[in-house]
């Protein structure tokens, strides 16, 4: 496509974009992100494709490969407009059917549809499905509408449009970061610092030269929301940064992304390469004086890179160690040149708030949370997936409402926020709202928005070990708090899941945890016993329990606990003994099976093929 | 093989120290990890003394210094993956093929990763083979996967 020489011709290509839809009767989009591609939605897609050609629908009919729907656990998914039926579990050879009747005579697969868990119907458009029906989806809803590989299809619904009014509507770069200021958006990466803020002391930070980068590291394990805005619409991301190039003063960017995210990698690159092409990057961008490039940077798999300063050596191809903050990197960052580094979610949000205005962006959320936050929802629940809702819902409408509740009978107990820096919560803190400052005074904080649900068969010492494990790993041992305070308390932690755990242990914990949050370096070190801390203050019965009792209440720290076959629901079915690697179980058919504890090896491997539910572990 | 060569990768970056982290990320998709060799021709392409470069492939750990397996098991060990059981799952992959996580079995045939988090929440416990994903993982499922994998490449012997 020719180069795009001034806001004319951008509102020009747009028309004949539109116009050339005007033909198309019918939408099926159909999930191409991570998740989806998992089950299998490549093979789907290239069936649906096929089946379209072959009765002669290409011209017709879209199919638009989009990025994530946010529902991964019914993966597949597919939704089809008019009508926005959706299916769910869609398989390569339920393609056939859904051309010829959904397609064609818009008749409903039942098959296909997905059945609500807890009243058992089936439902029949998306908008009904109770996962979806409890969100705000402002950012994850803009996913549906394009296929993330097409910049005309971003261009065809809108997209572009903010950078241009920022550009040519008398919108001086103060009026932006004003507008930013006054919206209240605050960094969604999980520092939650006011974004308005940061721009304008980049903004007066001396020096020509200045940067902003997009990070799109995403360390937190059990956070994937920046993987999907990016992966499945670059060009939002892209025209966020923009606006915040010309607001700031900044000539160039660097997104800077997880290497264990190829698709978001492909796409990213794919975006910037569209955008030049048209004009949209590059020297006087649309015709105006304001000029301005991209580069993808791609992480290398350390969780500390998600620290700002960590992050920028990364860029610069060192070593990601944090250095202190004395001077912010607003003034002295990449380059030690003045730097905005904000999270992909941040930059997402911008260009809605320059189209709509400030008191549109505002007019959600809490008195000191604005706008929707997308959140992770994972672990044991129902309903896992990306779910998109105002700031200020209660955890409780999350994990109740739109997670549809515990699975297999079992007590949901807690949920952790925030990832390794954040905390656990227990049930009767389910009523607090989704908030920085409200999550932050109960011990966890919002983070970057991964949400893990746990339930009677999550231990709670356990999470907290998994949490230092993960830490040991990704301490970048600069400093020593960090370095030396983790791996002292992970000992400790050790010796009490292995039942070696002492009562004065608990004291020392605290202690170790206390020093480590007032002398580590930089924000990831002093947030680090987060974990241990929230899990003591919510949970102590727990530790109590392993150190007393030497029992692990949810049965998970192996050496306290046996596995053992209940008698009254054994049917002597063999399928244990079959499936034993280690030769502990036996018993003959229709015989009660045993087994011998001095064996077991407590791998888990019987209790996942027993479709009887018999075997326990006490 | 290798799709690209050393040079290849190096062209239009050279003299640049800033490009390390892309480049040994390049070398490493295509000779599958990062050789003291590569460090050498890298460190005078790049301008970078050899002990940084190997400072940055021993830093991050999406770097490799030794080759692996010919099937790569990864495990994600994120927080949503852990509470579906993802250390069972870790345990039996180590367990069954006789090596820690890291390592690659003396045959050649298989090596046990972990990351801390692939993305795919939802879907946990997840593990790869080659890139390939295995959604909602059992320690059954796993040790059958094993198996057939070790079958496969018997019969091709």
């Amino acid at each position: 496509m020719p180069r795009l020489n001034s806001f004319r011709e951008l509102e020009h290509l747009r028309e004949s974009l539109r116009g050339q839809r005007h033909v198309i009767t019918t939408t099926v989009m159909v999930c191409g992100g991570t998740g989806c591609q998992a089950s299998q939605s490549r093979a789907v897609i290239d069936a649906v494709k096929d089946e379209l050609s072959t009765q002669g629908l290409s011209q017709s009919v879209r199919l638009c490969i989009t990025g994530c729907h946010g529902f991964c656990e019914q993966g597949p998914v597919m939704i089809i407009e008019p009508g926005n039926i959706f299916y769910c579990h869609v398989s390569p050879g339920d393609a056939f059917e859904i051309v010829s009747q959904t397609v064609v005579r818009g008749e409903v697969i039942e098959r296909l549809l997905y059945t609500d868990p807890v009243s058992g119907e089936k439902i029949q458009t998306e908008s009904e499905i109770p996962f979806y029906h409890s969100q705000d989806r402002q950012v994850l809803s803009q996913n549906l509408m394009v296929d993330p590989c097409s910049i005309e299809d971003y261009i065809a619904v809108g997209g572009y449009s903010a950078l241009t009014k920022a550009l040519y509507n008398n919108m001086a770069p103060e009026d932006i970061i004003g507008e930013i200021k006054s919206s209240g958006l605050r960094g969604r990466g999980g520092g939650g610092f006011p974004t308005g803020r940061k721009w304008s002391e980049c903004r007066e930070a001396p020096g020509d030269e200045k940067y902003v980068i997009c990070n799109a590291d995403e360390g937190d394990p059990g956070a994937y929301m920046d993987r999907c805005v990016l992966e499945g619409n670059p060009h939002l991301v892209l025209e966020g940064m923009m606006i915040g190039a010309w607001a700031i003063g900044a000539g160039k960017g660097y997104v800077y992304v997880r290497n264990e995210y190829p698709l978001a990698v492909e796409h990213s690159r794919l975006a910037v390469e569209q955008a030049r092409e048209l004009g949209l990057l590059g020297d006087n961008i649309l015709g105006s004086p304001f000029s301005f490039d991209v580069d993808i940077a791609r992480g290398g798999g350390a969780f500390v890179c998600g620290e700002s300063t960590a992050l920028m050596a990364s860029i610069e191809g060192k070593v990601g160690e944090p250095r202190a903050k004395d001077v912010h990197t607003v003034v002295d960052g990449l380059y030690h040149k003045p730097t905005t580094l904000n999270n992909v979610e941040t930059w997402a949000n911008v260009p809605s708030i320059i189209l709509n205005g400030s008191s549109w962006f505002a007019a959600k959320g809490s008195e000191g949370s604005k706008g929707t936050k997308i959140l992770a929802l994972t672990g044991r629940i129902k309903n896992t997936g990306l779910v998109e809702v105002a700031m200020g819902t209660p955890i409780s409408t999350v994990i109740f409402d739109i997670g549809g509740g515990a699975i297999d009978g079992n007590k949901i107990k807690a949920v952790q926020t925030g990832g390794p820096s954040g905390g656990c919560l227990p049930l009767d803190k389910f009523d607090l709202p989704v908030d920085f400052d409200v999550l932050y005074e109960a011990g966890s904080m919002v983070g970057s928005g991964g949400m893990v649900v746990m339930d009677e068969s999550s231990c709670m010492v356990d999470v907290a070990k998994y949490f230092l494990t993960f830490l040991q790993d990704e301490s970048c041992g600069k400093c020593l708090p960090c370095r030396v305070g983790i791996d002292r308390m992970l000992e400790v932690i050790t010796d009490i899941t292995e039942g070696r755990g002492r009562p004065e242990q608990i004291d020392l914990l605290e202690e170790l945890a206390e020093t480590v949050s007032q002398t580590a370096l930089c924000g990831l070190g002093k947030t680090a016993p987060n974990p241990v801390l929230s899990t003591l203050r919510y949970f102590r019965s727990e530790y109590e329990a392993h150190i007393s009792e030497k029992k692990c209440p949810a049965g998970v720290c192996k050496a306290l606990i046996t596995y053992w076959i209940d008698p009254d629901k054994c049917p002597g079915c063999g399928v244990c003994i079959q499936g034993c690697a280690h030769q502990a179980i036996t018993g003959g058919k229709q015989q009660v099976h045993v087994i011998d504890n001095q064996l077991c090896q407590k791998c888990g491997i019987c209790r996942s093929e027993c479709k009887f539910d018999a075997i326990q572990i006490i | 093989m290798p799709s690209q060569t050393l040079e290849q990768i190096l062209e239009g970056r050279r003299s640049q120290p800033h490009q390390l982290i892309e480049v040994l990320q390049d070398v490493q998709a295509s000779h599958g990890y990062i050789s003291e060799e590569a460090m050498q021709v890298v460190s005078q392409g790049l301008g970078v003394p050899i002990m940084e470069v190997y400072r940055v492939a021993s830093f991050y750990t999406a770097f490799r210094l030794k080759p692996s397996g010919k099937n790569v098991l990864t495990m994600c060990m994120g927080t949503a993956c852990h509470v579906r059981g993802a250390r069972l799952l870790l345990d039996q992959a180590t367990g069954q093929l006789g090596v820690g996580p890291r390592e690659v079995t003396p045959d050649g045939l298989f090596s046990v990763d972990h990351v801390n988090c692939l993305g795919a929440c939802a879907l946990g416990p997840i593990v790869t083979e080659n890139g390939t994903y295995h959604h909602h993982m059992t320690p059954g499922k796993l040790r059958k996967l094993i198996n057939t994998l070790s079958l496969q490449k018997a019969e091709v012997q």
